[in-house]
């Protein structure tokens, strides 16, 4: 096996893991600010790259308008769908709550699947197509375009948290929601918050990943449940440790596929996720009682 | 709604209803397609076809006096599903012979019900084993893969490129593929150098063409349809991979090149003649129908007529010809079915006989290249 080879199959793995980490990401904010695993998470991934596609098409926006259009467009969804599905729920247990969150990522699927049709479709990618050189192993630039997004979303992520008022209300919710509302949190206020700014984060992720991987109504379930996978592995961290299991998932995919055989790719990321949820269900880097955000 | 109107509503339905009765009775023909579901790319295609060539023979008079009635039904993709639906056209509707279904495994399903009630089946789907062994009541209109891999090798070995890598598809398509390259390799004194596979919902297949890489083929085939392929030529140009790729029969719309963009171009693939029937020569049999067939799908659907639709129109056109050789039973559509001869149809030249009910050859195809984002014959 040549060292060439390897690094092809460590590169490919971390620029889908990035990914995978970005979609992780998203889980954890909502699981942490409401205890619900939102399992629409993937379809925001869905709609950032299909609404980037209509405002380059039919608006004829630049790409540089177009996304940050598509970005509150789908956010604006994830607040309809906080508002209109989540918070008018009379017995808010985790079991109705996750439910809900099934039936409304079918439902999202369902309409897009009216509006933009069965077929995949391209966009084009941020800066050419000339792949890089990297050692013996290539790259394209918008494999760099989602490394930087997702290293600076991580970044944003941190600050917002840690340094800033709603931040730390929101970790507060999310360590005692009770708690968190007797000292005046407003905390319905901060599950919209996770839902818009997770909501939001699907789009990035969705709209970064099209000019490689297209688009098409159905891509929300495989990514979502990959994204899933991050989670687990980073134990339901908004930080760091989802975005290291994100990329651990991507690499051991990669290294998978070309090493043992491709077949079982999907298999890996199963495999991981049961074994986690069996062994260290805390997640990879969790102590048995850890701090959740 | 007052009284009067009323009245007049009621006189027009019961005089519409009993110039029916005085016409001939139209024939009944069943369809099932996947109209929804995850093979709707193939359903739909399909149920518009079957609905247009049956309104253009309609307007043109029938059949032998006889007017054609389509009745279809929407099998979501699912075998259960297309067994009761064909149960139902037989006992209910009482058709005399059925088109459809869309897909391989609904297909193999709806079989035997077929051959039990003895009403002819033709199906628009792919499988060989649909017509191998050959059953009495079952015909298909879709070409064999077989037929496909037969295109490919047959290039492969004239350029003396004889060690090829397969990536295919870990869906019934590409295992179908898989096991079609794997079989007809040794009769072209091809060696498949590696074989390896991808999800249908892939995004990223680097992994297997690094390994291809490493492995030097001389060719690459890809077995798939879209997206997968579109991605695998992506990955490739990104790997700098200057292996010829070949692709599958699958692939063969502009979708793919949309798709694939830059990196399609160079790809070679068998098609059927559908998409390049403006650039075939005169010459070729299929030349009038494909055209006849692009225009009208065109003019009704405001779409490009695929293979799929393809299917559909020459299973309604081959029940026609029997009709209008006089067959007007399921027993006697049966029996003319089989005496097809020369009937240069959508998917190919169909000769079907006592021991071949596929009835194409290898003619059904053309290798096709992405030029400039459009085909060329290759020669």
């Amino acid at each position: 096996m040549q060292f060439d080879q390897i690094l092809q199959y460590v590169l490919s793995g971390l620029s889908t893991g990035a990914i995978y980490a970005l979609i992780g990401i998203g889980f954890s904010i909502i699981y942490n600010a409401t205890g619900i695993i939102n399992f629409a998470q993937g379809e925001f991934v869905m709609l950032g790259g299909l609404l980037t596609l209509s405002c380059l098409e039919l608006l004829k926006l630049p790409l540089w308008a177009a996304i940050p259009c598509a970005i509150a467009v789908s956010t604006v969804v994830g607040i309809l769908f906080e508002r209109l599905a989540i918070r008018p729920l009379k017995q808010p247990t985790p079991i109705n709550l996750v439910i809900i969150t099934i039936g409304g990522s079918i439902l999202i699927r369902g309409l897009a699947m009216l509006v933009w049709g069965k077929d995949t479709h391209a966009i084009p990618p941020f800066s050419g197509d000339t792949p890089i050189a990297i050692g013996g192993a290539t790259i394209l630039p918008q494999h760099l375009w989602i490394l930087a997004i997702t290293l600076l979303i991580i970044v944003i992520n941190k600050v917002y948290f840690y340094h800033t008022i709603s931040g730390k209300a929101m970790r507060a919710c999310s360590y005692n929601r009770r708690a968190a509302g007797l000292v005046g949190i407003d905390v319905r206020r901060m599950v919209l918050f996770s839902f818009i700014i997770s909501s939001a984060m699907g789009a990035v992720a969705g709209i970064i990943v099209a000019p490689l991987t297209m688009t098409a109504y159905d891509v929300g379930v495989m990514l979502g449940l990959k994204g899933f996978c991050a989670a687990i592995i980073g134990g339901m961290s908004s930080g760091i440790s989802t975005v290291i299991g994100g990329l651990i998932l991507g690499v051991l995919e990669s290294l998978g596929a070309g090493l043992i055989s491709s077949g079982y790719k999907d298999a890996i990321a199963f495999i991981i996720l049961l074994l986690i949820l069996f062994i260290r269900p805390q997640g990879l880097f969790g102590k048995a009682d850890s701090e959740r955000v | 709604m007052n009284v009067k109107v009323m009245h007049f509503v009621i006189a027009a339905v019961s005089l519409l209803l009993s110039v029916n009765a005085f016409a001939a009775a139209p024939i009944k023909i069943g369809a099932l397609f996947a109209v929804t579901g995850p093979a709707a790319f193939l359903g739909e295609p399909e149920r518009n076809s079957a609905k247009m060539v049956i309104d253009e023979i309609n307007k043109a008079g029938g059949v032998k006096g006889h007017k054609l009635e389509l009745v279809a039904y929407d099998t979501a993709g699912d075998a259960t599903k297309a067994v009761q639906l064909a149960t139902k056209l037989i006992k209910d509707d009482k058709v005399v012979a059925i088109i459809g279904p869309s897909t391989t495994g609904e297909t193999m399903a709806v079989i035997p019900v077929a051959e039990k009630e003895q009403i002819p089946l033709i199906s628009c789907s792919a499988g060989s084993k649909i017509t191998d062994p050959v059953k009495k009541w079952v015909f298909k209109t879709a070409q064999n893969d077989s037929l496909a891999v037969g295109k490919i090798f047959e290039y492969l070995q004239k350029a003396k490129q004889t060690n090829v890598s397969i990536l295919t598809v870990s869906d019934g398509f590409g295992a179908s593929g898989r096991e079609q390259l794997k079989n007809q390799a040794g009769k072209y004194g091809i060696t498949i150098v590696s074989d390896d596979t991808y999800g249908p919902k892939d995004t990223d297949m680097t992994a297997q063409l690094t390994k291809i890489r490493g492995s030097h083929a001389q060719a690459i085939i890809c077995w798939g349809t879209n997206p997968g392929p579109a991605v695998i030529a992506k990955n490739a140009r990104q790997l700098g991979i200057k292996t010829p790729l070949f692709m599958s029969h699958g692939v063969s719309s502009k979708k793919f090149i949309e798709l694939a963009g830059e990196a399609a171009e160079g790809i070679k693939l068998p098609s059927g003649k559908v998409v390049v029937a403006d650039i075939l020569p005169n010459s070729d049999q299929q030349k009038k129908s494909l055209m006849a067939f692009v225009k009208d799908y065109q003019k009704h659907y405001k779409a490009e007529g695929d293979h799929f639709g393809g299917h559909a129109w020459d299973a309604v056109m081959l029940i026609r010809n029997a009709i209008d050789n006089g067959a007007d039973t399921s027993a006697s559509i049966r029996d003319q079915l089989e005496k097809t001869r020369g009937f240069a149809g959508i998917g190919g030249s169909f000769n079907y006989s006592a021991q071949d009910h596929a009835g194409l050859g290898k003619d059904a195809f053309v290798l096709v290249e992405i030029k400039n984002k459009d085909w060329v014959i290759v020669k």
